[in-house]
């Protein structure tokens, strides 16, 4: 899913009648300290990353006056708080807690649901995870029938909430779910929805995440991978989403494990199918090896998609091998991945003498397929090991074939472990 | 027998004239399929591989009567359109094999199609196929590929990857036992007719002796598995390999689905729970057929 911001967030839930701390965002001191001045009053900081526990880790701050923001944003800008740099900072009106409520919406796929689920907590601030059952009130929503505004306040009334207050909680939990469903969200939640001491509600925080395959309809937000992750894109995953973006012919996922390689032992790994990868990986994982990124090419994909995700994995400074994990018999022509390979290999494998490759290609048009793999690594330079479908499921063997060539590659290069 | 996908089922293709639906309508209807129309708009009165394409569904119902099934390859952004026109002209069991689809149009879909007590497989399912009998969707390839990997026999097969609803069935073969019904569930985050719902299907066939799984982490399809079995909806043996177990953390699934499924979810939690009931659950996919095999000649 692709996270907004908090700053964005706020945006589409003041759009929706959820109330927002006054505030805007800053990427300098100078323009911090212009905001602060504008709000004239105490102001909180907020770093624009996408982590939680951002406040226990020093990314939200406050400041009584404008020369103060300033400080506190040159501080903040540039810094790195849970390894990520912070770019922005969101500078807003300090809020005067009186008390913190949870309200969240996310999809639930079992088979008694098949629709969001909206949870409402009177324990904000919090993890939600962290939270009894017993303090969380749920409600299952028809999609065809939508939210209506009473269910919010029937929520509400689910866990004793002062008469006074239902109106204003149940229209933000409504405005949340309108954001939800506008906004093709996975996950939003309001946390904590903030009751001042002047009486108000309002969002303190927001995490918003919109849905992979719903980005194309929001270009508004500029999101550059519309694809599942933890931190925001590394460059390898850019040129990775690059691939795939506008080319709706099979599927090309590739996904960097870790930033930079330090250390020994990891591979370049080429998965194909979700299952079938995720074989490969565990196979690996049990070897004691590690993969430097994780990719499965499916769904047919032509060989020109299949030759750029092998050299975007071939790309990642410090593998010690490249495996292509087929671990299954696939329906799609596997010429097309033959083909992909080769063209890759011809290209890498010059500029690494020794480098191991092992290929596992199985199914639709095999012996072809083979074929071409065969001829088309004939002569190149690698410790290149080609398998087909009497191993589909040798995933020991396989990954143990792929460290025994590291092995056999390192000593050939004086490298000990 | 087999289940959902017969021998009398009659097949409508949405999509008919693109890149995948033209070349899977040769395919399924070179398998045997009872392919009775297509559709694209705009295309009514071509013909695709012998097959009538016409300009909506409710055109090829009234030109070629009541159709059963629909596959539709229709790109993920028009697919909950295409789901509905066919859920408007009576079509009681429809196959996705498209990935891609914006999440709230999936809720929508599914909420329709169960609304009006329709079957949808997917979306994201790359299809059904009953070997020697019928293939709706991509699964199979292209018939002499099918012919080779899918025979028919005892057991049931449900997978939760693509890639791997051809495997296990391969694996069977080679162990020299056949299947009924080979079914993807889909890979998109939600999708129609789960484990949970296709079981009690394989519990009423008398000619399935057993069902096999290719399970993986997330998701709640092994739950509902397991709770069927608890139930005694599904009674015959069961075979199922847990993808997933080793990848390193942060590769699993978001914090976010975490919320609602309270430490369900995970290969550890979801094998602890099938074996509960009575599952068999194997360490390493290749360990399926030989297990099955086993089973079956006990039983």
């Amino acid at each position: 899913m692709a996270r907004l911001y908090e700053y964005q967030g706020k945006q589409i839930l003041k759009a929706a009648k959820v109330m927002v701390p006054y505030g805007e965002v800053a990427t300098t001191p100078d323009e911090a300290s212009a905001i602060a001045e504008k709000i004239g009053k105490p102001v909180a900081i907020k770093a624009q990353i996408w982590a939680g526990g951002r406040g226990k880790a020093g990314g939200i701050k406050f400041a009584e006056n404008p020369a103060e923001a300033k400080e506190v944003a040159r501080t903040l800008l540039g810094a790195e708080i849970k390894s990520l740099k912070v770019e922005k900072v969101l500078v807003e009106e300090k809020l005067d807690i009186e008390k913190e409520y949870y309200v969240g919406i996310i999809v639930d796929p079992s088979k008694d649901a098949r629709c969001p689920v909206v949870m409402f907590s009177t324990e904000g601030g919090m993890d939600i995870e962290a939270v009894p059952s017993e303090k969380i009130a749920t409600k299952k929503i028809d999609v065809i029938r939508g939210f209506k505004l009473f269910d919010g306040i029937n929520l509400a009334v689910e866990l004793k909430v002062q008469n006074k207050l239902l109106p204003g909680i149940a229209q933000a939990i409504m405005g949340l779910f309108q954001t939800f469903k506008n906004y093709n969200c996975r996950i939003a939640e309001i946390n904590p929805l903030v009751l001042t001491k002047d009486g108000r509600l309002i969002a303190g925080d927001c995490r918003i995440a919109i849905d992979d395959a719903s980005v194309f309809r929001h270009p508004e937000f500029g999101i550059e991978v519309a694809r599942e992750s933890p931190t925001p894109p590394t460059e390898l995953d850019k040129i990775a989403w690059w691939i795939e973006e506008g080319d709706l012919r099979g599927t090309c996922y590739i996904a960097q494990m870790v930033k930079e390689i330090k250390e020994p032992g990891y591979v370049g790994y080429h998965g194909l199918g979700g299952g079938g990868a995720i074989l490969g990986v565990d196979a690996l994982t049990k070897e004691g090896l590690k993969i430097a990124n994780y990719a499965d090419t499916s769904g047919n994909p032509p060989a020109a998609k299949v030759y750029r995700a092998a050299k975007v994995i071939f790309s990642q400074p410090g593998i010690e091998a490249y495996f292509l994990g087929g671990f299954m018999y696939a329906n799609q022509e596997q010429w097309h991945h033959a083909h992909g390979i080769v063209k890759a290999l011809r290209e890498e494998l010059p500029k690494r003498p020794g480098f191991p490759c092992v290929l596992l290609l199985c199914g639709n048009k095999e012996a072809e397929s083979l074929e071409i793999l065969r001829e088309g690594t004939q002569g190149l330079p690698g410790r290149i090991e080609i398998y087909g479908g009497d191993k589909v499921y040798e995933t020991r063997f396989l990954a143990r074939r792929v460290k025994e060539l590291i092995l056999e590659y390192r000593k050939e290069r004086g490298i000990e472990v | 027998m087999a289940i959902l996908l017969t021998k009398d089922t009659k097949v409508l293709i949405q999509g008919i004239t693109g890149r995948e639906g033209s070349a899977r309508a040769a395919f399924m209807k070179g398998y045997g399929t009872k392919v009775v129309a297509g559709v694209t708009p705009g295309r009514g009165g071509e013909e695709v591989s012998g097959i009538p394409v016409f300009n909506t569904v409710a055109e090829a119902v009234k030109a070629v009567g009541p159709i059963d099934a629909s596959v539709t390859f229709v790109p993920g952004p028009g697919l909950k359109d295409a789901v509905i026109e066919a859920v408007d002209s009576g079509i009681k069991f429809i196959v996705s094999p498209v990935e891609r689809v914006p999440l709230y149009d999936i809720l929508e879909m599914v909420a329709y199609t169960k609304q009006h007590d329709v079957k949808l497989l997917g979306p994201g399912s790359i299809g059904i196929i009953s070997p020697g009998i019928a293939a709706a969707g991509w699964l199979g390839g292209n018939p002499e590929f099918a012919r080779k990997v899918f025979i028919p026999g005892p057991v049931g097969v449900i997978s939760r990857s693509g890639g791997q609803s051809a495997t296990v069935p391969w694996a069977l073969n080679r162990a020299g036992m056949g299947m009924t019904t080979v079914i993807h569930v889909g890979t998109e985050p939600v999708t129609g007719i789960s484990m949970g719902e296709i079981l009690p299907l394989f519990e009423k066939d008398p000619d399935t002796k057993g069902v096999a799984v290719f399970g993986e982490i997330g998701g709640p399809h092994e739950e509902e598995a397991a709770e069927c079995i608890r139930r005694k909806e599904f009674t015959k043996p069961f075979v199922i390999f847990v993808a997933g177990a080793w990848a390193p953390e942060g590769m699993r699934f978001s914090h976010a689905s975490s919320i609602i499924e309270r430490g369900r979810g995970s290969a550890k939690s979801k094998i602890e729970l099938l074996k509960e009931v009575g599952a068999h659950v194997v360490d390493r996919p290749d360990e399926i057929a030989p297990t099955m095999k086993k089973l079956l000649e006990i039983n």
